[in-house]
């Protein structure tokens, strides 16, 4: 399983990536394994857009079952995935990659300090999975 | 291999049915409704039956085999109903005909809704709703209406268990609500201390799935009702699963406030493709007023010699119409056999023998897969489909297997909550044998899943088709029954 050392950790499977005072926003290589293949992407929040960690900026479906993508972090929606719609697959290809789905300024980066490290969420896929 | 479409079979200028010549005028279509690209299949009589009769031997049901799905309650059919159902007096009346010459239909559904009142404990019932999903939106409507004709409209949330049916959030988002998800603690009850921290002003109701997705009697159901009313909520309860509780617990003795009932699962009328559902909304005295309606009712008592007249009544605050008519009547011809063949005593021993059923399968699986939460189960349970030494196979391979032994697949992954879940529900309708039979081959798959993996991987085999491309059926949606041509 892919855990990049560079980014940060939701328990909620979301993976974030700090840079200045924007936060790149996913599902981690684990969330897709999970999922199975996705067959839907919706980003449910636009351009401009306030929102506050915990809402939910993304629905995805595989063929398993449906699941949202929520924000762990709060501020100004400054750009999202417009691709996503069409080539849902990459979340399963490329999930730390073509499938961002969300960039956020961040308007309380001391949310950042509650995620997990690469190493601790690694640990915490381990204990999740017997 | 495949067949032809029915497109595919056609063959220009070949009919079925010869219409004699009109004896009336004849209209004109306006030009601007008529299409060149309409390819309507021409076809003979016996092209069509044989078509259609090939593919029918094709379906899987009930009738052919062990149909597990757990929380569908995939019970026989019995033909009683169906003998019943084609009655003349039952089968050929039409809902707009006046009462004095229905008073049979009127009756049944009046007798129908009393006995619902008395399995389920509640004051008032409607027959309306068309199916399951269709009974949450009236239940929900029914809580919406309930705080707004109080002036109370700061209540925006329901909350949901994780281990309730899927269909509970989406009938709530539908209704207009928030949904609040609520785990579920280690023992598979609702998680009494998540739960108490989205109580507040704003809950408009919770919906409980009792029995769970997991097939477990949640032990905290009191505790879990009397803090939803304690913060002005009112509880739903989803009665897909009644028939683990048929003739023992009542949910409206539990203090649930409004559920609704699958006739197409508990009450046996059919369902998976054999006919529509049906899903009756109960309630307590406090909401008989926002039921839709109209309801069949008694409008003039009767005496000794006279029998009462029955006839349509609508509640005072009705939250309106859900479905034309009057709901599906047919299906409340079988569930009103179905209830009648059985009586009281035998209510209870179809809860008794359905959870008996499960507990058996349960004992015999349990040292052959993992079971998520291991305790007494009701009317199903939930295994885990995966193997640490076959780290390749997966719950659907499990689950595809199946099907080359002739055995309807249990619902998969679902619930959620757990890892490639197996939802098995046997119903009380099977013997001994035939559960046995299922047990066996279920071990032997776990056999199979170690020694020749691949048998798993490419099944099933033994079907017309094989392995379905399901991520392509649903990233290439083609969703007309002939292709257009392309220029």
């Amino acid at each position: 399983m892919n855990i990049p050392a560079n980014l940060k950790y939701a328990e909620t499977d979301e993976w974030v990536l700090v840079e200045g005072n924007v936060a790149t926003i996913g599902i981690s290589d684990h969330a897709q394994d999970q999922l199975s293949d996705i067959v839907f992407v919706e980003i449910v929040v636009s351009e401009g857009d306030t929102v506050k960690k915990g809402a939910t900026c993304a629905t995805l479906e595989s063929v398993k079952a449906a699941a949202d993508v929520n924000l762990p972090v709060s501020g100004k929606v400054v750009a999202i995935n417009e691709d996503l719609a069409q080539t849902p697959e990459v979340v399963n290809s490329d999930p730390y990659g073509k499938a961002w789905m969300v960039k956020v300024e961040l308007a309380n980066p001391g949310e950042l300090t509650g995620m997990m490290d690469a190493a601790a969420y690694e640990k915490y896929c381990a204990e999740r999975s017997h | 291999m495949s067949d032809p479409t029915i497109f595919e079979m056609s063959s220009p200028g070949r009919i079925g049915a010869r219409f004699p010549e009109p004896d009336v005028p004849l209209a004109e279509l306006p030009q601007e409704f008529l299409r060149e690209n309409l390819p309507m299949p021409e076809l003979s009589e016996i092209d069509v039956i044989r078509h259609f009769t090939n593919l029918s031997r094709k379906n899987y049901a009930i009738d052919v085999g062990f149909y597990p799905l757990g929380s569908c309650t995939m019970k026989y059919n019995p033909r009683v109903n169906e003998e019943m159902a084609r009655l003349p007096g039952f089968a050929h009346t039409h809902p707009l005909q006046p009462i004095e010459t229905v008073q049979g239909n009127l009756a049944m559904m009046y007798e129908l809704q009393e006995w619902l009142k008395e399995i389920s404990g509640f004051k008032a019932v409607t027959l309306q709703p068309a199916a399951g999903a269709q009974g949450e939106f009236t239940g929900v409507m029914i809580i919406r209406a309930y705080h707004r004709s109080r002036g109370d409209l700061q209540r925006t949330k329901i909350i949901i268990p994780d281990s309730a049916h899927g269909t509970n959030p989406a009938t709530s988002a539908m209704s207009g609500f928030e949904v609040v998800p609520v785990p579920t603690d280690a023992d598979g009850n609702v998680d009494m201390a998540a739960l108490r921290a989205v109580c507040d002003e704003h809950v408009a109701g919770l919906m409980l799935t009792n029995p769970n997705t997991l097939g477990l009697f949640d032990c905290n159901v009191k505790e879990v009702v009397d803090l939803i009313h304690n913060c002005g909520g009112l509880v739903y309860g989803d009665g897909a699963n009644l028939n683990a509780l048929l003739g023992i617990v009542r949910p409206g003795d539990l203090g649930f406030d409004v559920m609704h009932y699958n006739l197409h699962k508990t009450f046996s009328t059919p369902h998976g493709g054999g006919g529509p559902g049906s899903g009756p909304v109960g309630v307590t005295e406090a909401l008989a007023e926002f039921l839709p309606g109209p309801i069949a009712g008694i409008v003039e008592e009767g005496d000794e010699e006279m029998a009462p007249l029955y006839g349509w009544v609508m509640p005072a605050k009705s939250i309106g119409r859900v479905k034309s008519f009057f709901g599906q009547f047919g299906m409340m011809v079988r569930a009103y056999t179905y209830i009648s063949m059985y009586g009281p005593d035998g209510m209870r021993s179809i809860a008794e023998h359905a959870v008996l059923n499960a507990n058996y399968l349960l004992a015999r699986l349990r040292d052959t897969y993992k079971v998520a939460y291991d305790r007494v189960c009701m009317h199903e349970f939930v295994l885990e489909g995966h193997f640490a030494d076959a780290p390749e196979i997966h719950a659907l391979d499990i689950a595809k297997r199946l099907i080359d032994y002739n055995i309807h697949p249990p619902t998969n992954y679902f619930p959620l909550i757990v890892k490639e879940a197996l939802m098995i529900e046997p119903t009380e309708t099977e013997s001994k044998q035939v559960l046995d039979q299922f047990a066996e081959v279920m071990v032997k798959i776990a056999e199979e899943a170690r020694t020749s993996p691949e048998l798993l991987k490419s099944a099933p085999h033994n079907t017309p088709v094989g392995r379905l491309d399901e991520v392509k059926a649903a990233r290439d949606l083609v969703l007309c029954c002939w292709v257009p041509d392309k220029a």
